[in-house]
């Protein structure tokens, strides 16, 4: 039996799991896929709003800036990577001019501070690549950068090291309410809970109408993004967005906490939330935009292109709500979701602790968790005193990002352990360079069959039947 | 610091002529540094033969060829390093390496030798729409976990690209019992060999659709199927022409880049035609005691072509460090278009030069002109030039004198 039961492994599951392992509580979160920071988490903009975007008033507003305002220490206590690099929302004519001041008006009664207006003179001075043809810009010093399947690593890991279990390829399919505790069942296992926090992202609607909560839906937003060799990763420091649309934030420009050069999203309304395509329509769209708003952008470099779904809610508003006793939603979670998560957080365990939890902080909480790219970051006699100790960090296994066999074997072998490639990828960056894996792919196969001691061609690119070998070649039949 | 005359970046097929080359020479204290754990390079996985007619007179496999190399390295005791990785080169041809057993090391050396080789463009460099599942590999990739690994990673095959890794992995997939349905190419020729696409598709009855590109992925976890067009002449897909082939494998062949990291830290200029060093007919480049040679200077169709190229770095290293002098002149090589680029692209020597180049199209009945000014100083007829096969025509030391700069053009007959 357990005190809580987060649903879902994103960042806002993952955040939530984290403070709620500060306390005195049993604790597991449920993920549906093969690993954590499988969804939006995984695919989106990877930045820390400073908050002017939301209406005044709106939970969105108020857990935007409060969380914009807390990621810096979580992201140093967490050892993710973070960077204060300034957001820019450009105009290029008077109507934009008017969005422009009404961006500011609202970021001042949101309460973001630093944030002013400037004309064209100090944005060139701010943005040498930005496009000659914007007028002025809302220029927002606390808007920041991070990685965001690092910060949900990072969170969920912490959690597991403070006592929480992590339950993978646990797809809730039946809540049922015993009184005092939830059954739920993935109809394979089951767990029991007396209290649910419900952060399934897309699928938080289903959670909800399994314990009878109709009251909101919550559907798709396709956001298509192309990201660049870090060879162009320094075109512009800060992010640069254009003046929004009723869409969201339009087309953004950004260098990312990993060096890369980011472009996107697409925003397109969807119904299947199984379909994470790229189209060839939005990759042009997101080229086209891109290349408008900021001069110099190379997609002859581009590296890869995905797509992420941002969980829209019906309500306009996040809905993080106690609709029934002991069963919180975290819900309708879209932009500025991943800024405002650490405030979600909180805000969820004051609302368990309405609903009746009690919350005794752990003495022992650690809020520190080893950074995952701790070797990297190293000097030269840091990075030999830890290669004398185990060789196999100067064994270099991705020459694109020169990641070594040491760092892969410790991402493996830390809390929360992936299980297939790209589980690897995101926790080490190996795979991730401008060779995409073609290079380091078979070398990472073989560390994780060793590791988890199954046989080669069971490997997968991201568990089910994501297979990357089918056999050996010889001595076996083919199918 | 540990000092070393001529550390060579990569035991493949170019850093070990190289060395073998500058030993010749007299040079012996030489160290190769290679990040895998054999000396070979691609060749390791390269198990079909094709290698070494013009440098052996005979048909060689891939892993035969890189050892009558390595034979040679290890007969005349010139040390190298496996499994270790180069992190940097400074201009003042200070070397950053790893290896398990000595840590994070440096070394400073005399003269340095580039010889990274390529690597494949991969999917992404392509942004072709729709989903990301399992199954998509480029070609090289892919001959990796057949010939190295013995694992077979796919059944139903389509190959994008008929570069001549792409050809080879089709006739390699069928040996192994997978079904290739298809090779699709974007432009209306082949960049393959003729020899490949007689072997390994025609004797396989594996089509290849010219004017054809993979338009979108499908598939959630394992790939399940890809959409093709033809494309217009601007290589635009013509949507009328989508078509559907279900497969669970697509393999890449769109393309090598040499693999130039290194060279960029040792601020090496490069040329954004070949993506590899400027370089003069010493294959030395802009940075005084760096040289660069094989797939890293300029993506080669053959070995063999590699090995002769590694010879001249070599050779050249070693007369740089001995202090060798010889006869200056500064003449820049430009080209019309057709003629895409040279390697050379200078010349500071007066010697005779072996100047290598590619064309930008497929060209019938053509004439190679060199001018100096208004005066054709050489020219040469083709019968028939292609993108995929480089080119190559000798000019003599008297031309580089009185000029700094010759013009190579192309005169295509109607």
């Amino acid at each position: 039996m357990y005190d809580v039961a987060v649903i879902g492994g994103g960042v806002v599951g993952g955040m939530i799991a984290r403070k709620l392992s500060s306390y005195r509580l049993d604790l597991c979160i449920l993920e549906k896929a093969h690993d954590v920071a499988m969804g939006a988490s995984s695919a989106n903009s990877a930045i820390v709003h400073a908050g002017f975007d939301a209406k005044e008033g709106s939970l969105k507003a108020k857990l935007n800036v409060k969380g914009s305002e807390m990621m810096e220490k979580v992201c140093r206590e967490l050892g993710v990577k973070y960077q204060n690099n300034g957001s820019l929302v450009i105009g290029f004519d008077e109507a934009d001019r008017a969005t422009v001041e009404e961006l500011y008006r609202r970021g001042v009664a949101n309460g973001v501070k630093e944030l002013r207006v400037v004309e064209r003179d100090e944005l060139s001075r701010l943005e040498p690549n930005v496009s000659k043809n914007a007028i002025c810009a809302l220029y927002a010093p606390t808007g920041s950068i991070v990685c965001p399947y690092e910060l949900t690593i990072a969170s969920i890991g912490n959690a597991m090291d403070n006592g929480a279990d992590l339950h993978l390829d646990f797809e809730v399919k039946k809540i049922e309410d015993m009184g005092e505790f939830f059954r739920i069942s993935s109809g394979r296992d089951t767990v029991c809970a007396r209290y649910i926090v419900n952060a399934a992202g897309l699928y938080s609607d289903a959670i909800a109408h399994m314990v009878g909560d109709d009251s909101f839906s919550v559907h798709p937003r396709r956001g298509e993004y192309v990201l660049l060799d870090k060879e162009c990763g320094t075109l512009v420091r800060s992010t640069v967005f254009r003046t929004p649309s009723k869409m969201g934030k339009g087309i953004l420009v950004s260098p990312t906490v990993d060096g890369n050069l980011l472009t996107g999203p697409t925003s397109f309304d969807m119904e299947d939330k199984t379909d994470r395509s790229t189209t060839a329509e939005g990759l042009s769209l997101v080229m086209k935009q891109a290349g408008e708003n900021v001069e110099g952008v190379q997609f002859g470099k581009s590296i890869t292109s995905f797509c992420g779904l941002r969980a829209v809610g019906s309500t306009g508003d996040f809905i993080i709500n106690l609709p029934r006793p002991r069963f919180v939603n975290a819900a309708g979670i879209e932009s500025p979701g991943l800024s405002s998560a650490p405030a979600i957080a909180e805000y969820v365990a004051e609302l368990l602790a309405s609903g009746g939890l009690a919350l005794d902080g752990k003495q022992d909480f650690n809020p520190y968790r080893a950074p995952m790219h701790a070797f990297r970051e190293g000097t030269l006699e840091e990075k030999n005193e830890m290669i004398k100790k185990d060789p196999s960090y100067g064994h270099i296994i991705c020459r694109c990002e020169t990641v070594s066999e040491g760092e892969i074997l410790a991402a493996i072998r830390q809390n929360p352990k992936p299980r297939d490639l790209d589980g690897v990828k995101r926790r080490t960056r190996a795979q991730m360079g401008r060779c995409q894996g073609g290079f380091c792919a078979p070398y990472i196969v073989e560390l994780l069959a060793n590791e988890m001691q199954i046989p080669y061609e069971e490997v997968t690119k991201f568990g089910g039947g994501s297979l990357i070998n089918y056999n050996k070649t010889k001595g076996e039949e083919i199918q | 610091m540990k000092q070393t005359e001529l550390v060579i970046i990569g035991g493949g097929p170019a850093g070990m002529s190289a060395a073998l080359a500058a030993h010749t020479c007299g040079i012996r204290d030489i160290l190769i540094l290679e990040r895998d754990c054999a000396l070979g390079g691609i060749l390791q996985q390269c198990i079909h033969n094709g290698f070494g007619l013009h440098r052996f007179g005979e048909e060689l496999t891939g892993p035969e060829y890189a050892w009558r190399y390595e034979k040679e390295v290890r007969e005349k005791e010139i040390p190298f390093l496996l499994d270790t990785m180069v992190l940097d080169i400074s201009p003042e041809r200070v070397i950053t390496a790893t290896n398990k057993e000595n840590g994070i090391f440096q070394i400073q050396a005399k003269a340095v030798i580039l010889a990274m080789g390529c690597r494949e463009r991969p999917r992404g460099a392509l942004n072709i729409a729709g989903t990301r599942p399992a199954g998509i590999y480029s070609a090289g990739t892919a001959q990796k976990y057949v010939n190295l690994k013995g694992y077979l990673p796919g059944r139903d095959v389509v190959i994008l690209g008929s570069g001549d890794i792409g050809l080879i992995m089709a006739r390699r997939m069928t040996l192994e019992g997978a079904r290739v349905h298809a090779v699709c190419e974007l432009m209306p020729y082949s960049g393959g060999l003729a020899r490949n696409i007689e072997q390994c598709l025609n004797d396989f009855n594996i089509p290849l659709k010219l004017s054809h590109t993979v338009v979108e992925i499908h598939g959630k976890e394992r790939l399940e199927g890809v959409t093709i067009a033809r494309v217009d002449e601007k290589r635009r897909p013509i949507p009328e022409t989508r078509e559907y082939i279900p497969c669970d494998t697509l393999l890449l062949s769109v393309g090598l880049i040499p693999e130039n990291e290194l060279s960029k830290t040792a601020s090496v200029p490069l040329d954004r035609i070949t993506n590899g060093a400027l370089v003069d007919q010493d294959r030395e480049t802009e940075v005084e005691g760096i040289f660069a040679c094989g797939n890293v200077l300029h993506v080669h169709d053959l070995v063999d072509f590699v090995s002769e190229e590694a010879q001249i770095a070599g050779e050249s290293a070693a007369a740089y460090i001995k202090g060798e002098t010889a006869q200056r002149t500064d003449v820049k090589l430009r080209t019309d278009g057709k003629i895409r680029y040279t390697v050379p692209q200078r010349i500071t020597k007066k010697k005779d030069v072996s100047v290598y180049f590619r064309v930008a199209d497929v060209y019938r009945n053509a004439r190679i002109k060199v001018m100096n000014g208004e005066s054709v100083v050489y020219q040469k007829k083709k019968a028939r030039m292609s993108p995929g096969e480089m080119e190559c025509i000798t000019l003599k030391s008297e031309l580089f004198e009185n000029t700094s700069e010759l013009y190579l053009s192309l005169e295509v007959e109607k």
